[in-house]
């Protein structure tokens, strides 16, 4: 009836992945501990030679101390917690609609005259220059950051759409006709997926983007967000090591995003090979 | 003699209760080309009528085994037209008719139209002029009676063979559970069982082309189109891929239109043989191939393989404007140019002392 079942042992190990092993994950951890102890001690013996004012720039066992008592006696959290809603929500808001006019890009090249011109002045006109105009518009709570966010994602990710969509191989488009799919199934089953490592790309500048992007709008004006807190202690609490620490902060919310973002593309794309 | 053998070969692979044997192919004799170059296929001329092959269930046979042509066309003509260029004609006036069942070989040199005339009976392009029909119904669009195999496997790289073998049906909107059930099956026929979790790139070229096969056929065509599917694949895998396409073929009940380079190929895979000539791409030879199924490697050492094979090559001979059009075509650089009947008597792959049906394939690929 069936074909000799001899060839589903011969299958099994073909689809088996490689996985893995223990001890690389330790190896690829080195040098970034390494790097970081560098740094460190770099910064130390930069403060002990220099004699710097801990006004000017403190030693990092001192930033490492008001790190940690700004975390725990619930100074940071409250700052934190806000620019995080803010980039979050201004990060989706600016890539979903980014992917969606980098599609409509990718498909018609006269939406691409109409816009590119108006996307590129956008992007090319300093974000630092619109946020107190945004800000004059949106009022100083939470829209007016939301908004400074996506635009600072938005062009990143649409061009990133754009190439992605119209890279996508031609003869693949053409098998998926002959399979009658429709023009939807064509961008959803076919070009999204294609475009994906492009789009993932775009995305992953985008989501650094979008904390400076929340940063630059607290400035502009508002109660709360480490923006804010940067302001606060630079200025009426002359606290550097607080200034300091909030910017270990900002940076840390920057690398774990990405490294998020990271995770999210290898789990998506995977190896094409 | 070919009758009994092809049963005992049947029954002896799948255990197959086939109540006939495999029919001759009867295409017509080549009779001389029509004033527009068109060589006409008279009624009658069908295969006879055979049984059903009842044991494969998952591949019923969708198609009407005696209810007229599986492919039919008439008078097809396609043109392109480039920014400033003028129109190229791909194909003129191609009409010919493909009886149920029948493996048929599209060959000719390069630019003569075979990939467009493919597409044309897909759906995938519109003809200026003429109509297509598979199984008497016109062609107005991609046809889920259709199967398309491309050049390349075009195979999705983000997804398992399953998921591509299964992407038609995905398509078609089909349920997920008969989507995995029907994907298995397919790839179980092409003899990829296990393989469903693989990613393209971790199956090998023929691997890649069988699953682009087993693709192909998830909506159970009944007409496989076939676009130079053994091109992109090294020469012993070809030849090993040739007899698979033959076994897959015998399994389904499908009418093949399989576009080739390769002479050899298309005698040891097709009933019948139709020659193209380039710009305008017309039918300049329809020649039918009366060797026993199941065909082997020694069929093709036959006299009856050589001589066929040395009639397909002098039309395209014929058909090549050029004198280096013939030594692309495998010719030994000493056979003199000009018209068909100006070679020497002898086979001039025979006196190179190459099997026959090993030579075009090698000759192509050093080229």
């Amino acid at each position: 009836m069936s074909a000799p079942p001899t060839a589903v042992a011969r299958g099994s190990e073909g689809a088996a992945t490689a996985r893995a092993r223990p001890g690389r994950r330790l190896r690829d951890a080195m040098p970034v501990l390494l790097g970081a102890l560098l740094f460190v001690a770099a910064w130390k013996a930069l403060v002990v030679v220099e004699g710097y004012p801990t006004f000017i720039l403190p030693a990092p066992e001192v930033v490492a101390g008001r790190f940690w008592t700004a975390w725990t006696d619930g100074t940071m959290w409250p700052h934190a917690a806000t620019t995080l809603t803010e980039i979050a929500l201004g990060f989706l808001v600016g890539a979903t609609s980014a992917v969606a006019v980098g599609i409509l890009l990718a498909r018609s090249r006269f939406a691409e005259r109409v816009l590119s011109p108006y996307l590129v002045a956008a992007q090319a006109t300093p974000i630092l220059a619109l946020a107190p105009l945004i800000a004059l518009w949106f009022g100083t709570g939470l829209l007016s950051k939301v908004v400074i966010c996506a635009l600072i994602v938005f062009f990143p990710v649409a061009i990133a759409t754009m190439v992605g969509i119209r890279g996508v191989d031609r003869r693949l488009l053409e098998m998926a006709r002959a399979f009658r799919a429709t023009r939807r199934q064509l961008l959803l089953r076919v070009e999204v997926p294609a475009a994906l490592p492009a789009i993932l790309g775009g995305i992953r500048v985008g989501v650094t983007l979008a904390v400076i992007g929340a940063i630059i709008g607290e400035w502009a004006g508002g109660e709360r967000g480490l923006g804010v807190l940067i302001n606060l202690a630079r200025g009426s609490l002359f606290d550097t090591p607080l200034l300091f620490a909030t910017l270990l902060t900002i940076a840390l919310i920057g690398v774990c995003l990405y490294l998020v973002t990271v995770a999210v593309e290898r789990r998506l794309v995977g190896p094409r090979g | 003699m070919g009758t009994a053998r092809s049963m005992q070969a049947l029954q002896r692979r799948r255990a197959i209760t086939a109540g006939s044997a495999r029919p001759r192919p009867n295409a017509p004799p080549t009779s001389p080309s029509t004033p527009d170059g068109v060589v006409g296929r008279q009624a009658g001329q069908r295969p006879a009528e055979r049984a059903p092959i009842t044991s494969i269930a998952p591949l019923p046979s969708t198609i009407d085994q005696d209810r007229g042509s599986a492919i039919r066309l008439r008078d097809v003509a396609r043109s392109f037209s480039g920014a400033g260029a003028p129109a190229l004609v791909a194909l003129d006036g191609i009409s010919f008719d493909v009886p149920p069942r029948q493996v048929t070989a599209l060959v000719g040199p390069n630019g003569c139209g075979k990939s467009t005339l493919l597409r044309v009976i897909g759906g995938l392009l519109r003809p200026d002029r003429g109509a297509v029909e598979v199984a008497g119904e016109r062609v107005s669009g991609p046809d889920p009676r259709v199967g398309f195999v491309f050049q390349e496997p075009r195979l999705l790289p983000w997804t398992s063979a399953l998921d591509n073998v299964a992407f038609p049906l995905l398509l078609a909107g089909r349920p997920g559970a008969e989507r995995a059930a029907r994907a298995g099956e397919l790839l179980e026929l092409v003899g990829l069982e296990g393989f469903g979790g693989a990613r393209p790139h971790e199956l090998s070229g023929g691997m890649r082309q069988r699953v682009a096969i087993a693709r192909a056929l998830a909506l159970e065509p009944s007409v496989l189109l076939l676009d130079e599917p053994f091109s992109a694949l090294d020469a012993l895998t070809r030849e090993r891929f040739g007899s698979e396409l033959l076994r897959i073929w015998e399994r389904t009940a499908t009418t093949i239109l399989l576009v080739t380079h390769s002479i050899s190929e298309a005698v040891f895979l097709a009933d019948r043989v139709l020659v193209l000539s380039p710009r305008p791409g017309r039918v300049v030879a329809d020649i039918p191939v009366s060797l026993p199924r199941p065909r082997r490697r020694s069929t093709l050492d036959s006299a009856a393989a050589a001589r066929l094979a040395q009639r397909i090559r002098s039309h395209l001979a014929g058909a090549a404007d050029e004198p280096v059009a013939a030594e692309a075509w495998g010719l030994p650089e000493t056979a003199p140019e000009g018209p068909p009947g100006a070679f020497p008597a002898g086979d001039p792959i025979a006196e190179l002392g190459v099997p026959a049906w090993f030579d075009p394939f090698g000759r192509e690929d050093r080229s």
